[in-house]
């Protein structure tokens, strides 16, 4: 569905990818992991025509995304920050992109809609929400279009347990619809159930990218973050990282 | 385009700036008009209004409003619409807006006491000014980096347009006095929106005054019907060559 | 014998009373037209005795140049056209107590060497020249070392074509006691033309798109002209070498140009500037070399200078006169002046009256810092009310270095006239 070929990417100075490829397919939920600045966002980023690469090819369903938007009628995305003008409304926002995507009410996928229960905010404009129901308006978004590809940025950070849970239930859901979803996330702890590919960045390169059968195959380890953390090992620049990420991993299981 | 500048407007019109903005014109404008005893005087505090205040506020809001709305900006690109759609959807809202503003805050009170040649052409350069200068801060906006830069650039532009250049035609008057100017100073007119705009009204305001030195020049040229359709054309130049600056740098910039 | 000799000398007397009064009280009338005994002016002038009249009915007469010496009155009846042909003067008066009324002069004759003109008075008293209309003239009245000459209701119209080649509307040169009044003029050279005229008056006429001045006055003393309008002529007025004018109720408006005038005053004495409406001109008032002038009353409205006072010009008092909506107030070449400016009502005047005696406590300078600029850089022009030459005046406002420090107005006028 998305295959990227050989992608760079320089801010200035900054290398901020180099030498991306890969494959992405339906009914893969991959994984885009990695620490802060490794360029996950900018490969997300790349793939929704935010972000012009130096050089390398992009492409969604064999089409090569260049300058036409219509490829992005097929993915839904939900940004790390969600900020919306202060004053628009809640359900303007909803009928606003409904609009723009010419898309007829009843083929709409509202259930996030009605989960998070934004229908009775509606009426409420932007800057009075706050920064979590902010990224379930985003969420809720994503999912309205009932697109083949999801690309989600950080999406469970802000949210409330019981949020990422219905979240979380959502992107399940999804899977089974056999959609391509694309998750990044610096922390490794919702992912675990879902996941079925890894992704996993440093300094604008990417380290690996495989299935979790065989990540969990090749290290032993049936839990993800072991598993990486096994793969990393002996790369001291990361491991610092791993620790951190695993220390997570330990604080989840505390609670 | 109108799908997304609507509501770009609807959140304009609803902010406190341009409410605060429009009630400050509408204010002073007829104060001005009720204070001094004859209008004249009145209309002379309005040129300055339109000269100084309008590309000040349209430059400084327009930057404002486009760095706030940056996530806005990038979650449209990620929907199925052009980078050129979305930035030209921002300027029609964003100078809709600040018309508005404009039109209530000064031009009823000029429609209600000096609804004349003066007037009307008060009411042009104030509606040209802000298109000018919305349409300059969309490319400052889009050429800085950051905020901060953004409106840093927006100010110095102001005070390059509204001060400096003045100074210097002054300084080039006197360095060359000793030869024929008139073509130059038409030139040096157009050069500067500020400038062509002022001209454009002294024209009706101080004719008298034009017909004297400059005479032949000021009023074969900007009198007559080519003037007219010059003033409109530069300045739809000085509207649509920034603009189309800031669409292409705009198409290619990464978000 | 006795009585029949007495009565006798009764009849005698009675037959001569009756023939003077045949011929002094019982003028004839002479009926010239087309259907008429007498066809032609001409003729009719020729056979008629002093003091006939002649009616002059509607037609076309091509005669060439009609020569009046004698006292005449000519009227024309629906408007009867003389015509010259391009090529000829048409009438030409010399004498005393001649009337002409109501005809329509047209395409008078031009010459290079003579003052060519429609109707032309040459060494003659009380003529009056009514209700006529004289178009396509190169002079249309001409009128020379005559007294008493009135002339009223003409309505004059040029082509205008170069200024050597369009003569004045009315023109006179050393005659006295004119009245020039209600006359339309245009598109003349000088619309009306006064040298070495004196004991004149010029009332309530329209002198409007003539190519040089709407007025032009020479050497032409103790005159009065009141109640004119000057509009939209290439040059305004121009009122020079005289003394004792009064010009009073006038208006002047739209006189644009580098060099044009409400009026341009030079070596001007002891003469009333009064009650005059000046609107929109480039110039409002130009003194060059005047002295003793009482400007008072005038009303001052979106003149690109109101003023304009060269600094030879001395003790002439400026009061009680309205400046609104002007580009500049004064302008000045010098920095001395020797003029007295009091209790004018200056629109720019920004001062405040503590002690409410309806004028302002601080002086007004009418003299801006940029007028002065212009004065040196024409081209400077474009930046005024620019922000930048706002905040230059200002500064020269607090600290004077450029404008003449004693041109001040001490008492301005908080509010504006009633005039």
């Amino acid at each position: 569905m998305i295959r990227i070929e050989n992608i760079y990417k320089r801010f200035r100075k900054l290398q901020v990818l180099e030498d991306i490829s890969a494959t992405f397919s339906r009914g893969q939920v991959i994984s885009l992991i990695g620490p802060n600045g490794s360029g996950k966002t900018t490969l997300i980023k790349s793939i929704l025509g935010m972000v012009r690469p130096n050089c390398g090819k992009i492409l969604v369903d064999d089409q090569l995304i260049n300058g036409d938007p219509s490829y992005r009628e097929k993915i839904g995305y939900m940004p790390q920050i969600g900020r919306y003008p202060d004053n628009m409304k809640v359900g303007q926002l909803f009928q606003m992109l409904q609009n723009i995507r010419n898309i007829p009410d009843i083929k709409l996928d509202k259930a996030l809609v009605v989960g998070f229960e934004l229908e009775k905010i509606f009426q409420k404009p932007m800057r009075t929400l706050s920064g979590g129901t902010r990224q379930k308006v985003s969420a809720a978004i994503a999912f309205l279009f009932d697109s083949p590809i999801l690309i989600l940025d950080e999406p469970t950070a802000g949210l409330d347990p019981l949020a990422s849970e219905i979240l979380k239930e959502k992107i399940l859901t999804e899977k089974k619809k056999n959609k391509l979803i694309l998750i990044t996330s610096h922390i490794l702890s919702d992912l675990d159930e879902i996941t079925t590919h890894i992704m996993y960045m440093q300094e604008g390169r990417m380290q690996f990218f495989k299935d979790i059968e065989t990540l969990q195959e090749e290290t032993g380890e049936l839990r993800l973050g072991k598993a990486i953390a096994k793969i990393m090992r002996g790369e001291p620049s990361s491991s610092e990282w791993i620790g951190k990420m695993l220390e997570i991993k330990t604080d989840d299981k505390n609670y | 385009m109108m799908k997304l500048s609507k509501y770009v407007l609807y959140d304009i019109l609803r902010s406190k700036i341009i409410l605060g903005y429009t009630l400050f014109l509408f204010i002073v404008s007829f104060s001005m008009f009720q204070m001094e005893e004859n209008s004249s005087k009145a209309i002379l505090s309005l040129l300055n209004i339109v000269l100084i205040v309008l590309p000040l506020v349209s430059l400084v809001f327009t930057t404002i409003h486009y760095y706030n709305s940056y996530e806005f900006i990038e979650l449209m690109s990620s929907q199925p619409m052009s980078r050129t759609r979305i930035l030209l959807s921002e300027f029609t809202g964003v100078s809709i807006s600040l018309l508005t503003a404009f039109l209530i805050g000064v031009g009823i009170p000029v429609l209600i006491y000096e609804a004349n040649e003066t007037g009307f052409a008060l009411l042009f350069t104030g509606m040209s000014l802000t298109l000018v200068f919305t349409s300059i801060a969309f490319l400052a906006s889009v050429v800085a980096r950051d905020k901060a830069r953004g409106i840093g650039f927006a100010l110095l532009l102001w005070f390059y347009f509204a001060l400096i250049y003045d100074g210097l035609v002054l300084l080039i008057l006197f360095s060359f006095s000793e030869y024929p100017l008139e073509k130059l100073t038409l030139l040096l007119s157009a050069l500067n929106p500020i400038d062509l705009g002022r001209i454009f009204i002294m024209l009706k305001m101080d004719v008298s005054a034009l017909m004297g030195y400059t005479g032949a020049l000021y009023k074969d040229f900007f009198g007559s019907g080519t003037g007219i359709i010059f003033t409109t054309g530069i300045m739809l130049l000085w509207i649509l060559l920034p603009l189309w600056l800031a669409v292409k740098k705009f198409s290619k910039k990464d978000l | 014998m006795n009585y029949t000799k007495r009565s006798g000398n009764v009849r005698l007397t009675l037959t001569i009373w009756l023939i003077s009064i045949c011929t002094t009280s019982f003028s004839t009338t002479i009926i010239v037209g087309s259907n008429q005994p007498v066809r032609s002016l001409k003729k009719a002038i020729e056979t008629a005795k002093d003091k006939d009249t002649i009616l002059l009915q509607s037609g076309i007469y091509k005669e060439g140049p009609i020569i009046i010496t004698r006292p005449l009155t000519i009227i024309g009846q629906n408007d009867p056209v003389l015509d010259g042909e391009n090529k000829f003067e048409i009438l030409l008066i010399s004498g005393r107590d001649i009337t002409i009324k109501g005809i329509h002069f047209r395409n008078s004759g031009y010459s290079a060497m003579n003052d060519y003109a429609s109707i032309k008075l040459v060494d003659a008293s009380n003529i009056k020249l009514e209700n006529n209309i004289i178009t396509g003239a190169y002079f249309a009245i001409h009128i020379s070392n005559t007294s008493y000459a009135t002339v009223r209701n003409n309505n004059i119209i040029g082509n205008p074509r170069s200024e050597q080649l369009t003569g004045n509307a009315i023109h006179l040169w050393k005659s006295n006691h004119a009245l020039i009044e209600k006359n339309h003029v245009q598109g003349h050279r000088d619309g009306i033309y006064f040298e070495f005229v004196t004991f004149s008056t010029i009332r309530y006429n329209l002198s409007e798109k003539n190519i040089r001045y709407g007025l032009h006055f020479m050497f032409s003393n103790d005159d009065t002209y009141l109640g004119n309008t000057f509009r939209n002529n290439g040059a305004g007025v121009a009122v020079m070498y005289s003394k004792k004018v009064k010009m009073e109720n006038n208006h002047f408006e739209q006189n644009w140009g580098p060099s044009a005038y409400g009026i341009l005053l030079k070596e001007i004495s002891d003469s009333y500037i009064v009650h005059n409406t000046f609107l929109k001109n480039t110039v409002g008032i130009y003194f060059e070399g005047t002295s003793r002038i009482e400007i008072e009353k005038n009303i001052f409205i979106e003149n690109g200078w109101a003023l304009k006072v060269q600094a030879n010009c001395e003790e002439n008092n400026f009061h009680h006169n309205n400046f609104t909506g002007n580009s500049f107030d004064v302008g000045t070449n010098g920095s001395i002046s020797l003029n007295n400016f009091h209790h004018n009502y200056w629109d720019k005047y920004e001062g405040y009256d503590i002690n409410k005696d309806g004028m302002g406590d601080i002086a007004y300078h009418p003299v801006s810092m940029y007028s002065m600029i212009i004065e040196q850089n024409p081209y400077a022009l474009m930046l005024f009310r620019s922000f930048t030459v706002q905040l230059l005046d200002k500064a020269e406002k607090a600290i004077p270095s450029l404008t003449p420090e004693n041109l001040i107005d001490k008492k301005p006028l908080m509010k504006s006239l009633k005039l």
